[in-house]
């Protein structure tokens, strides 16, 4: 990939939302996949953070401009002016807590009747290093001794499937999975869609404004960028 | 009494008649530069009682003797002149300095001598020749260095009251221990509702301190009964202030020392951010629905906050204190360009801008039919640059907000964006970021962010816009680099203000401008190992600015020595000034200082102070 690096790649950008119930860790999967940092008992996020992050794919860079949104309930009335016209969406839960995956379900139900018809949803089980089998990914069960797990692998994976989500178990605070996820949802996003996002769809400032950083794009590389995917 | 408590500067019987004002500032402030120690004259009003209850309970030399010395009415020679302010040919000297100071910040503070010697420079300083020599060695001493030579020590522990309390589940906490812990804080903040649900308590988690909720909640309806609601109580040494608003109680509990009404107003600055997260009309539709609602939940995400908040009530803040903001001290021309950049780069849906710079305002636009109330700001401030939620995310925020003073009953919408160190190293200042704001939160930042308030929830593009146009063209005409330097150098030292003032930290206040300025607070104050010097300060300062508010006492000056500080406070409609000095420090020199500082301040207004700002 790093020959790649200096050819001049299509790039576009890809409005990502994430939801989930509070402290499940958006924010901090967030500040793994943009600043590569974790930060023991973050404060909970206040109304929503933009933040960007390009993700260089063989054959062109994906810019994620992310909405990170806080999970309080109260924030709940403003999440569709989040997930409007976004192309990927990121529904978390704590893999040490059964309720946070119930309001994930809720999100992706939510999404599927009111978000744009192609958006990209991964399902993402965060705090993977509460577990036992932290960092080994899959396997074991959840019933094991001196387990934080309350979440089973095979529950939320089987849910996945059903609802055709993309699924990830991650660990913000070590960093496991984390880039895979944003990777996998960039490969994800159809190039057609890549189109279209923005024409029609986006809304009008959020078009002149993709325009604006596209120019950004053909720049020098982000020093960040090398920490994309490695596909 | 008022015309002489405004008017009379000359004191010589027969007193003339009164001059115009300009002339007698004129006067005035000649003689307070030549004759130091004849300033901060106490008014007539300043009657024996006044100073009477002004001293401090713990034994202090500070008690000022009464009618007898006030009753002199030629001036006490004093070491370092004539304490009488008005000698045949002042008004004759030069004008140039008088055009820049104000009128009225004198116009207070030259007395007739009999009074002004009585507290300025009277008996009280003659002191003995061996006195005199011995004073002159122990210039050195620093306020408060008593208590580390083992004086008894209210403040004790208060290094320890930001800790944690270890949650019930953590190893070798039993609840007695936890208690313990509890119970060793000096100061707690509880609300809760009227029907007794406990909302948020700063220290213990709620199943601690659950059975206390419910005695206060039960000791508050009993008074609630009667037409006489309770409003505070004393226990030992703590002082219970409660506060009623709507369906909640809000109750502090304080052995810092603070006034009730400074309690009030640490209440008042909760329910605010309370109201901040809901709105009133939601609140109360909460509890009109069902009076049992557990408020925690629609609360949920901003303990922080308020935590932040009342710790910085518990640190003590000068803010919060004087009701007032600071800014970032900038020259006049430099703060305009910023306001005209800012001004120029408006667009429509804006409806406040500011820049903030470290905790200090550098900049505000707003329309010119609204302004910006300075608990407001506090709410703002306290979210941007005490708690961490906004600024360790990183990125652009867009947060859905009530300011209850501009309107209680709806959101708008902020904007904010940090302007990082350098351009590309977002994540390389994070670390650092944090590092500061654990040590000392608001003294060291020196980070720059852009408010952005619009009533409009969709408009987070177009003030994104506005903030990257802005940026640009406040990095290209050297605006933002001045603004980064201003806040680096940090507060005004005294030290540059006035190099023989022996003064070690003062507070002014501009009332005119609802906004402060106070000196730096290194080396003395500054830095985690000195929190509880800090606190000492700001307890001093309480106790000065609730001596100077207490109703009808029309004080006007207030000189105190106790065991561990000289202070001093001063007020005129124009100004508060309250300053801090070593024990040893005698009026004269003292009150010679705080001219010199007053002066500065008066000279320097329009770079402490945002005056109108840019409006729209």
């Amino acid at each position: 990939m790093a020959d790649l690096a200096g050819a001049p790649r299509p790039s576009s950008s890809v409005k990502l939302v994430l939801l989930g119930e509070a402290a499940v860790g958006k924010s901090s999967l967030v500040l793994r996949f943009v600043n590569n940092d974790f930060q023991e008992n973050k404060e909970p996020t206040i109304g929503a953070a933009f933040l960007t992050q390009k993700c260089n794919l063989p054959t062109r860079t994906i810019k994620f401009e992310i909405w990170d949104t806080a999970g309080q309930e109260r924030f709940a009335s403003l999440a569709p002016m989040y997930y409007r016209n976004a192309q990927a969406a990121l529904v978390v839960y704590d893999l040490t807590k059964p309720t946070s995956l119930v309001k994930a379900k809720h999100w992706v139900a939510e999404l599927q009747r009111q978000a744009s018809p192609g958006i990209v949803i991964a399902l993402v089980g965060n705090k993977l290093d509460l577990t036992n089998d932290s960092g080994d990914g899959e396997g074991t069960d959840a019933n094991d001794s001196g387990d934080a797990r309350k979440v089973s692998t095979e529950e939320a994976k089987t849910y996945a499937e059903e609802e055709s989500l993309l699924f990830f178990e991650t660990s913000a605070k070590t960093g496991y999975n984390v880039t895979e996820v944003f990777t996998a949802i960039a490969n994800a996003i159809p190039e057609t869609s890549l189109k279209t996002a923005r024409g029609a769809g986006a809304s009008a400032a959020a078009a002149s404004r993709a325009e604006e950083q596209r120019v950004n794009l053909n720049g020098p590389r982000d020093p960040n960028a090398k920490e994309g995917c490695a596909c | 009494m008022a015309p002489q408590e405004n008017n009379v500067t000359d004191i010589d019987p027969p007193p003339p008649p009164l001059p115009p004002r300009r002339k007698q500032s004129g006067e005035v402030s000649l003689a307070s530069l030549q004759v130091a120690p004849a300033q901060s004259r106490p008014t007539t009003a300043l009657s024996s009682i006044d100073i009477a209850t002004l001293s401090f309970p713990d034994g202090s030399r500070g008690t000022f003797p009464t009618t007898a010395m006030r009753a002199v009415s030629s001036p006490v020679p004093s070491a370092s002149g004539c304490a009488t302010p008005n000698q045949a040919g002042l008004s004759s000297a030069s004008d140039e300095l008088t055009d820049s100071m104000s009128v009225m910040s004198f116009a207070q503070t030259l007395r007739p001598p009999g009074d002004l010697a009585s507290l300025v420079a009277g008996e009280m300083n003659r002191k003995s020749r061996a006195w005199n020599l011995l004073r002159s060695q122990s210039t050195t001493v620093q306020p408060f260095e008593c208590f580390d030579a083992g004086a008894p020590d209210d403040l004790a522990g208060f290094e320890y009251e930001f800790d944690n309390i270890p949650d019930a589940t953590a190893e070798g906490a039993n609840d007695e221990q936890r208690l313990s812990l509890w119970k060793s804080k000096m100061k707690h903040y509880m609300i809760l509702s009227s029907a007794g649900k406990p909302i948020y308590s700063r220290h213990g988690d709620l199943s601690l301190v659950n059975s206390y909720m419910g005695i206060i909640q039960t000791i508050i309806s009993f008074y609630e009964g009667a037409s006489n609601p309770l409003l505070g109580f004393t226990a030992g040494n703590a002082r219970f202030v409660i506060a009623t608003e709507g369906p909640l109680y809000f109750v502090a509990i304080s052995r810092l020392g603070e006034s009730d009404a400074q309690l009030r107003g640490q209440l008042e600055a909760l329910y605010m951010q309370i109201l901040s997260t809901l709105t009133l009309p939601t609140l109360k539709n909460i509890f009109v629905h069902r009076p049992s609602t557990d408020l925690r939940k629609p609360l949920e995400g901003t303990e922080s906050l308020l935590s932040s908040l009342a710790d910085s009530f518990s640190k003590g803040s000068p803010s919060a204190l004087l009701g007032a903001l600071e800014c970032l001290k900038l020259r006049k021309s430099q703060r305009n360009s910023i306001n005209n950049t800012f001004l120029k780069m408006r667009c429509d849906k804006l409806l406040y801008g500011l820049i903030v710079a470290g905790g200090k305002l550098v900049s505000v636009i707003r329309p010119r039919k609204h302004s910006l109330h300075p608990s407001d700001l506090q709410l703002i401030f306290n979210m941007l640059f005490e708690s961490g939620g906004i600024r360790a995310g990183g990125g652009e925020n867009w947060v859905p907000l009530c300011l209850p003073a501009f309107n209680n009953r709806g959101y708008l919408y902020m904007y904010v964006s940090f302007f990082a160190g350098n351009p590309d190293s977002t994540s390389a200042a994070s670390p650092a970021q944090k590092e500061r704001s654990s040590s000392d939160s608001l003294e060291e930042q020196d980070e720059v962010a852009v408010v952005l308030i619009s009533p409009d929830k969709e408009s987070f593009y177009d003030l994104k816009e506005m903030r990257d146009k802005l940026a640009h063209q406040l990095g290209k005409n050297g605006s933002l680099a001045i603004v980064k330097a201003a806040a680096n150098e940090g507060r005004p030292r005294i030290g540059a203000i006035a190099p023989d003032a022996q003064i070690s930290h003062f507070l002014y206040k501009s009332r005119a401008n609802v906004q402060f300025c106070m000196s730096s607070l290194e080396p003395a104050f500054s830095g985690l190992e000195k929190m509880v010097v800090r606190r000492r300060l700001m307890s001093l300062y309480h106790q000065l600015h609730a001596s100077m508010h207490i109703k009808h006492s029309h004080l006007k000056v207030l000189h105190c020595i106790n065991e561990g500080a000289a202070s001093l406070a001063w007020i005129t409609p124009v100004f508060e000034f309250y300053c801090i000095a070593s024990p040893n420090v005698s009026r004269e020199v003292m009150t010679q200082g705080a001219n010199k500082i007053i002066q500065w301040a008066k000279r320097e207004e329009e770079r402490l102070f945002i005056i109108g700002g840019g409006v729209f």
